[in-house]
């Protein structure tokens, strides 16, 4: 089921650059939380602590505490391979197993924590698919490679791939920002549908994006060049884009910069 | 709108099932396995080189050559030896770096698109998989049975040139598509002809790193052994002058020493062995070191 | 990742188009430069050509005089009158020992090149990789000395044992297996073209795009799984080709192979038996006696091997292109 996530603290370093600083957040189940703010103030090195993908990079290392209900996903005896199992991730660019069709992308995560059953395989993958907005436009190709597909159907068919193993937590870092902007409609319905079960978080740098799909908005910003990122504020997105607490915050959502 | 799938009852995080972290383990294992596996051999080569050769590293080994010494008798020294490879070497690259070189530059800065560049590229790739015996059996058809010229370190120089050529292309090659374009751009804004640009800008640049290259290949050809079996052929004595008669080599002094069935005859294969491993490592060693300055070039 | 490189070299061509090509050719500096960087890359086309031609025609007078059929003998005897010799044993001999070489020495190698890619600290990486690519420095001849004298003695008691427990496997069976065997001059070759399997395959799974290791870590995939999901299926055609380059480089091999094996006529396909010859080992081996008509018939065997060794080649890199597909 949809969890709540809470951040403690955290710092995030790429070998000796201190990413970024000190953030402490709130995320809450079933609602949809999006990330604003200017290029490299560390939104998405922030996405990435919380499924435990920052330390992916050769280098990188966090200190601080996600708590995921009641665990930490810091904690000594957690593997990090089980938080992203229950923390799944859609990335900027769509990234489909290239070799694989669309059903075994669909599958990959599945077969991986041992659903064997043909039958039961096929269920989850439908429901899946379906679940993304993409059934139709793929059910008579499942078995085609799931690169063949346009930009936007890609990107569903990596929400599928990410919904398959029906994860706690749904990160997506920049989702559409690859994409047309009738693919960009697809996936911001979708996210409006998945928030009834899903605690989905949402990098995004399209500001209406935010307004229109998020519950809750978070700002991030530097203060400059080699500077660690910092959380500004982060309020109900009719909130932060009416009346921000913070100038920094209104200065970026009225344009005055960033 | 279609109703969500109800998500399965989350069992908190969990862990990864016993067999999957197994099966994660055993394969990291295997592939230390794999590593450690392959320092075996480099290992044992290295220590049996250095255990065996030791013995007969001594002055007369390098002041003195096989003349009038017989495979059992002690003493015997691989100077011709090592003259002959200094010179032959010392020649292939007098003919193959400036080939290379220009291939290179031809490749790079001409070529663009063009058919004749690709058709180039591609035999350069093919050259690079000539097996070095069919090196030593060109120049033999070619300057010894069909020019007419006998045994002699030149002639094998040639046949080593054939194998170095394909490797000092692909280093420059891929030093000079390092430089800059924007250093190609300048240059040429300023009205500096082409020529100028790639002699002055472009190539000062891509130095040490084509420099690297060519280090690394002489190490290469300097062991090898096949080619200069058909065209230097063998000699116990000192030849100096590498355009007459055969001389010898430090591969081929090892090979012969070794085909003798005598224990000091195999005692100085061993060093000649040693020595030979010796200049390559050392050259192996000056080319990263020279590679390591020129780091900052790079983008 | 790829569609920048792919902006890079066309902004490159575009470049080297716009640059002042045509244009300033009236120059002399740069018409004499490019003319001799251009007859330089030609004079590696005629190379190449020549190779071929004079190969061919200091093996015709040879193969008129041979009075046995050239591609199935299994003698040997161009010196003799009349001269009898054919390929056979060679062949045998060449294909059995690189053979028996890529399949020693490409599951080793491509676990070091995983080794090296993704389960090294990133900080050694490189150096790891350095200590793996001394194998190709050390030369030929050393391996061979290594081979007939250090190693050889070690085969004999593995022969042995490969004999005892497997012999009813026909390569491995015979009565009296050896240290000088086939089978020894493949352990050495496997040894030799482990560095360029690997590093190869290092390269291919360090070009392995970062978005698809991401999407199966973010899967909640194992290091290995990731591995067999994203990194495998994208290299497959990159391993195939670099151990496909193995082959050829352990076919024509000479040196290290001539000195570990001792020549016995005739094929035999117990390889774990001493005996057998190679092409080129074959060559090393019987130049120094040879006439004029068993130099012509060298020639010819040693075009045999290199047109081989040609095909595998270019075989081998038309795989290792094919990934690019893949991106």
């Amino acid at each position: 089921m949809a969890k709540r996530i809470e951040v403690s603290g955290l710092h995030a370093y790429y070998g000796g650059v201190h990413a970024i600083e000190d953030i402490s957040m709130t995320v809450e189940p079933r609602s949809v939380t999006a990330f604003i703010g200017p290029s490299g103030c560390g939104k998405s090195t922030f996405l990435r602590t919380l499924n435990r993908m920052h330390e992916v990079i050769p280098g990188a290392r966090v200190e601080g505490k996600v708590m995921l209900d009641a665990e930490d996903l810091y904690g000594s005896s957690i593997d990090p391979v089980a938080v992203r199992r229950v923390v799944g991730m859609v990335f900027q660019r769509p990234n489909p197993f290239p070799t694989m069709s669309i059903y075994d992308n669909v599958a990959a995560g599945l077969k991986l924590n041992g659903v064997r059953r043909k039958g039961q395989l096929d269920e989850i993958v439908e429901q899946s698919l379906q679940d993304a907005n993409l059934w139709n436009e793929v059910k008579d190709r499942l078995g085609k490679p799931g690169a063949g597909l346009s930009g936007g159907q890609q990107q569903r068919l990596c929400i599928a791939r990410a919904i398959a193993v029906q994860p706690q937590v749904l990160l997506m870092d920049e989702p559409c920002s690859a994409l047309d902007p009738i693919s960009t409609l697809a996936i911001e319905d979708l996210i409006g549908k998945l928030k009834s079960q899903y605690t989905i978080v949402i990098v995004t740098h399209n500001m209406q994006q935010a307004a229109r799909v998020s519950d809750r908005t978070a700002f991030f910003n530097i203060a400059g060049t080699g500077q660690p990122g910092k959380l500004i504020e982060i309020d109900d997105t009719s909130k932060i884009f009416t009346n921000p607490e913070q100038k920094a915050t209104e200065d970026y959502i009225t344009g005055r910069f960033g | 709108m279609t109703s969500l799938s109800t998500p399965r009852k989350g069992s908190g995080l969990g862990s990864v099932s016993t067999g999957r972290k197994v099966k994660d383990r055993t394969v990291q294992g295997l592939v230390y396995l794999a590593f450690l596996l392959a320092l075996v051999p480099l290992l044992s080569v290295l220590w049996t080189v250095v255990v065996n050769g030791a013995k007969r590293l001594d002055p007369t080994f390098f002041q003195f050559s096989m003349n009038a010494v017989a495979g059992k008798d002690p003493g015997g020294g691989a100077y011709h030896a090592i003259i002959g490879t200094l010179q032959q070497v010392a020649i292939t690259s007098a003919i193959a770096v400036p080939i290379a070189v220009l291939t290179a530059i031809y490749l790079v800065e001409y070529a663009g698109n063009g058919r004749l560049g690709k058709v180039i590229s591609f035999f350069v790739d093919v050259m690079t998989g000539i097996p070095s015996i069919v090196a030593g059996l060109f120049v033999l058809a070619l300057w010894l049975l069909t020019v007419g010229f006998g045994f002699s370190g030149f002639a094998g120089a040639l046949a080593l040139a054939i194998l170095m050529i394909p490797t000092v292309v692909r280093a420059t090659e891929e030093m000079l598509k390092l430089v800059p374009n924007d250093l190609r751009e300048a240059s040429y804004a300023l009205g500096v002809p082409r020529w100028r640009t790639i002699c002055f800008v472009i190539l000062p640049t891509a130095m040490t790193g084509i420099v690297t290259g060519v280090m690394l290949a002489v190490a290469r050809v300097m062991g090898e052994t096949a080619p200069l079996l058909l065209t230097i052929f063998f000699t116990k004595a000192i030849n100096t002058n590498p355009f007459e008669g055969p001389q010898a080599s430090l591969p081929t002094f090892i090979w012969e020493q070794a085909s003798d069935p005598n224990q000091t005859s195999i005692d100085r294969a061993w060093t000649g062995a040693l020595v030979l491993i010796g200049i390559i490592m050392l050259l192996n060693l000056l080319a990263r070191l020279v590679a390591r300055r020129s780091a900052p070039v790079r983008r | 990742m790829t569609t920048q490189t792919g902006v890079e070299s066309a902004e490159a061509g575009g470049a080297r188009h716009r640059a002042p090509g045509r244009m300033s050719t009236g120059r002399l500096g740069d018409r004499i430069f490019a003319g001799s960087a251009t007859g330089s890359g030609l004079i590696v086309l005629a190379i190449m050509a020549a190779i071929a031609v004079f190969l061919v025609w200091k093996a015709i007078p040879a193969l008129q005089a041979n009075e046995a059929n050239f591609i199935t003998s299994e003698e040997w005897n161009p010196n003799a009158t009349p001269a009898e010799f054919g390929i056979a044993q060679l062949a045998f001999g060449t294909v059995m020992s690189s053979l028996l070489a890529m399949l020693l020495a490409t599951p080793v190698a491509i676990g070091i090149a995983l080794f090296i890619a993704f389960y090294s600290p990133r900080r050694l990486a490189s150096g790891l990789g350095y200590i793996v690519d001394l194998l190709a420095a050390v030369p030929s001849i050393v391996y061979g000395l290594w081979g007939a004298v250090f190693l050889s003695k070690h085969m004999e008691g593995v022969s042995g044992f490969l004999n005892s427990t497997l012999g009813w496997i026909p390569f491995l069976g015979g009565d009296s297996p050896g240290k000088n065997s086939i089978f020894t001059a493949g352990v050495v070759l496997a040894i030799m073209i482990l560095p360029i399997i690997s590093s190869i395959s290092r390269e291919v799974f360090l070009q392995v795009p970062q978005a698809h290791v991401e999407a199966s870590l973010a899967l909640g995939a194992t290091r290995w799984e990731m591995i067999r999901m994203s990194v495998l299926p994208y290299g497959q055609s990159g391993m195939i080709g670099a151990s496909m380059l193995g082959l050829g480089r352990a076919m024509g091999e000479t040196i290290a192979v001539a000195m570990v094996l001792t020549y016995v006529p005739g094929i035999n396909i117990h390889l774990l038996e001493d005996g057998g010859a190679t092409f080129a080992s074959n060559i090393a081996n019987s130049f120094a006696e040879a006439s004029e008509n068993g130099r012509g018939a060298l020639i010819a065997s040693g075009l045999v091997l290199f047109v081989i060794t040609l095909l595998v080649n270019m075989a081998a890199r038309a795989v290792v292109a094919r990934r690019k597909e893949f991106v």
